[in-house]
């Protein structure tokens, strides 16, 4: 199957940004729980050419840093420390997409700590935090898109193949779940779980609840879908050559909600990566130290954090390209679904 | 039209109630109970928080609390909220006062944008009108809520031209009535213009792509023909014939802003329904809990009802169908 050009593009867009979260124990110079209690709050560093004396270096480097005489946040460059960045070194001990130990990293620096976007509090290096946060992020969110596309899809399939009082009953029960705004919907399944759990059981937790919440859409979609695809021709040809219901089902109709399935993945993983986001961040999903995308941005809910580092915002950033990823993705995909609707209107219209 | 106003209104009674049954049962549910951290002090007797649990009445089974919370709800009582040792309903409408004079001026706005910019780039479909604009509705939608929120947090702190959060500055009651109303503008700019920004896209690509539908279909075509001008056909004909999926969209646009204000709502410290939500789940503060969900869902499926009658009263062909 020859898939369109711009719809390549996007996947590989997506698998390669992917690959960089996967990989983050790589990428990262650092581990993400790793404390510098000595350079709490430092400003990301900064990458030199130049040296003090003025003579230009071939080998990036960075300057050790240390307060200023009488603050506490403040940091200037020693000039007299300065330490390469090297590429491939020997840091902390990590397992290579989870399974393979491994200890080499991209990149770091020999006599200090590179921080490419600041330290946090405790002096953690965002970026590591950054890249390791969007594991549990974003896994979050594929595990809770999986939920509820395997939800709806049996959901859908049943009302739609059923019919009769089943659908009744499951379309209605559909119906209130879409009748509350979905943010107070994911709140309220939120409230009545365990608060203080531990991050991997928040993390499932989490993925659960937010998959739980979501099935409701797809649901309707493939109910819809299976109820044209029941009355088809060659599947009703199929019912008369006595074939049972769930071969039908397996080999006629489910395969024909495959586009709308697909559809709806790129359209609700950016959604639920958002959701756990935005109950991390605030504290209602993964607690510390696991580092999410949503806790890295918790502590600028303290007013001096928000006024004084600037650079605890980065990490909001770090949504964008994903989101850009999955919409443009979406948007192929409805274009190559249905050729005739060239006008997507995209993803988002409910959140 | 009575019957159709009826049979709405039932549907959406049954909703709520369906919502309201949903949220017990997900209480019920719940491990962690209110009172159970009372349990772990030595200095409360175990009687002692017996006879709070009868007197809040969570001692009961299930159906007798729901019945009494129901019971409650048609008297206008939303409960007791444990936390605050007062009743909920009057706490929550303040705060969900709040939260609709936000979204309400957010809608406004957001329309008011939206309608005027989708229909703009429709008519110049693919021009640079066109591109200009879905160039930046796609850069918008990708910000999420929250990063916009925070964004323009920052902005307020490090210009210093609007308050950062809250709804009044300290001491306002003091203040003059033009002072204070000044005040009161500038708590709600950036709210208003977080929950625009984010609503906004959607509106204006769904306004675009309804316009588009119109504009292909043959009664205009025919109507272009005839030499009738370009801006009596885009205001006349087109946007009374969008009117149907513009008024759904209205429906539909309602549960975003409710989320997206939720959010908002506690990252520019807005006391709104958000907050308290957010506070009285960390409390386990189980009515305040269910009655801002439920307010929640009466905003939305108010909203769709108003949309339904406004369709009904715009849409000939629904009159004809239903009647």
């Amino acid at each position: 199957m020859k898939l369109p050009r711009n719809l390549r593009a996007w996947i590989t867009v997506l698998v390669a940004m992917h690959a960089v979260i996967a990989c983050a124990g790589f990428f990262a110079p650092y581990d993400p729980a790793e404390q510098d209690r000595e350079h709490p709050y430092a400003p990301p560093s900064a990458i030199h050419f130049r040296d003090a004396s003025g003579s230009v270096h071939s080998r990036p480097f960075v300057y050790t840093l240390r307060l200023e005489a009488g603050s506490v946040d403040h940091y200037e460059e020693d000039t007299l420390a300065s330490s390469p960045i090297e590429f491939f070194v020997t840091g902390a001990r990590y397992r290579l997409l989870g399974i393979v130990p491994c200890s080499r990293h991209l990149f770091g620096a020999g006599g200090t700590r590179v921080a490419l976007l600041g330290t946090d509090g405790y002096g953690r290096d965002q970026f590591s935090r950054l890249l390791w946060g969007g594991q549990i992020s974003l896994l979050a969110g594929l595990v809770a898109t999986a939920l509820a596309l395997t939800c709806g899809l049996l959901v859908g399939a049943t009302a739609g193949f059923r019919g009769g009082w089943t659908d009744e009953i499951l379309m209605r029960l559909a119906e209130l779940f879409l009748a509350l705004p979905w943010l107070y919907l994911l709140f309220a399944v939120r409230a009545f779980l365990p608060l203080t759990v531990s991050p991997l059981e928040a993390f499932f937790l989490v993925a659960g609840v937010v998959g739980m919440v979501g099935w409701a859409r797809p649901a309707r979609l493939v109910r819809g879908v299976v109820l044209s695809a029941k009355e088809r021709d060659f599947v009703r040809a199929a019912r008369g050559f006595g074939a049972s219901g769930i071969y039908i089902l397996r080999r006629h109709i489910l395969p024909q909600t495959a586009s709308v399935l697909l559809t709806q993945a790129a359209i609700l993983a950016p959604q639920f990566v958002l959701a756990e986001v935005t109950l991390s961040f605030l504290g209602l999903g993964v607690p510390e130290p696991a580092p999410s995308w949503g806790n890295l941005l918790a502590n600028l809910q303290q007013y001096s954090v928000l006024t004084s580092y600037w650079w605890m915002l980065i990490p909001a950033l770090a949504l964008t390209p994903f989101f850009l990823g999955y919409l443009g993705l979406a948007s192929a995909l409805q274009r190559w679904a249905d050729p005739s609707k060239m006008e997507a209107v995209g993803p988002g219209a409910w959140r | 039209m009575t019957r159709y106003v009826l049979r709405r209104a039932v549907h959406a009674a049954f909703l709520l109630l369906g919502v309201s049954l949903l949220t017990f049962l997900f209480s019920a549910l719940a491990p962690g109970r209110y009172f159970d951290e009372m349990k772990m002090n030595p200095q409360i007797a175990p009687e002692t928080i017996a006879a709070l649990r009868a007197q809040y009445g969570v001692d009961q089974p299930l159906p007798m609390r729901y019945a009494r919370w129901l019971d409650g709800l048609v008297r206008g009582d939303l409960g007791f909220s444990f936390a605050y040792n007062a009743p909920v309903g009057p706490m929550l409408r303040v705060r969900a006062a709040n939260t609709l004079l936000l979204t309400t001026i957010a809608m406004l706005f957001a329309w008011g944008f939206a309608l005027p910019l989708g229909i703009w780039s429709a008519e110049r479909e693919g021009r640079w009108p066109d591109h200009l604009v879905t160039a930046a509705t796609a850069a918008l939608f990708i910000v999420p809520d929250l990063v916009l929120a925070l964004g323009l947090l920052l902005f307020a702190v490090h210009s210093g031209w609007f308050p950062a959060g809250g709804m009044a500055a300290v001491g306002a009651e003091s203040l003059s009535w033009t002072a204070r109303g000044r005040d009161y503008v500038l708590h709600l700019a950036l709210p208003v213009a977080a929950l625009v920004l984010g609503t906004c896209p959607m509106l204006v690509r769904h306004v675009r792509a309804a316009i588009l539908d119109v504009l292909d279909s043959g009664f205009i075509r025919a109507a272009r023909g005839h030499g009738i001008s370009r801006r009596r056909l885009l205001f006349c004909y087109a946007l009374r014939a969008a009117t149907n999926p513009l008024l759904s969209l209205f429906g539909l646009s309602l549960g975003t802003l409710l989320s997206g204000s939720l959010i908002i709502e506690v990252v520019m410290s807005w006391p709104g329904l958000g907050p308290f939500l957010l506070e009285a789940i960390l409390a386990r503060d189980l009515y305040v809990v269910i009655g801002g969900v439920l307010l929640s869902t009466v905003f939305l499926v108010g909203g769709n009802l108003a949309a339904d009658l406004l369709l009904y009263w715009a849409d000939p062909r629904i009159r004809a169908e239903r009647v």
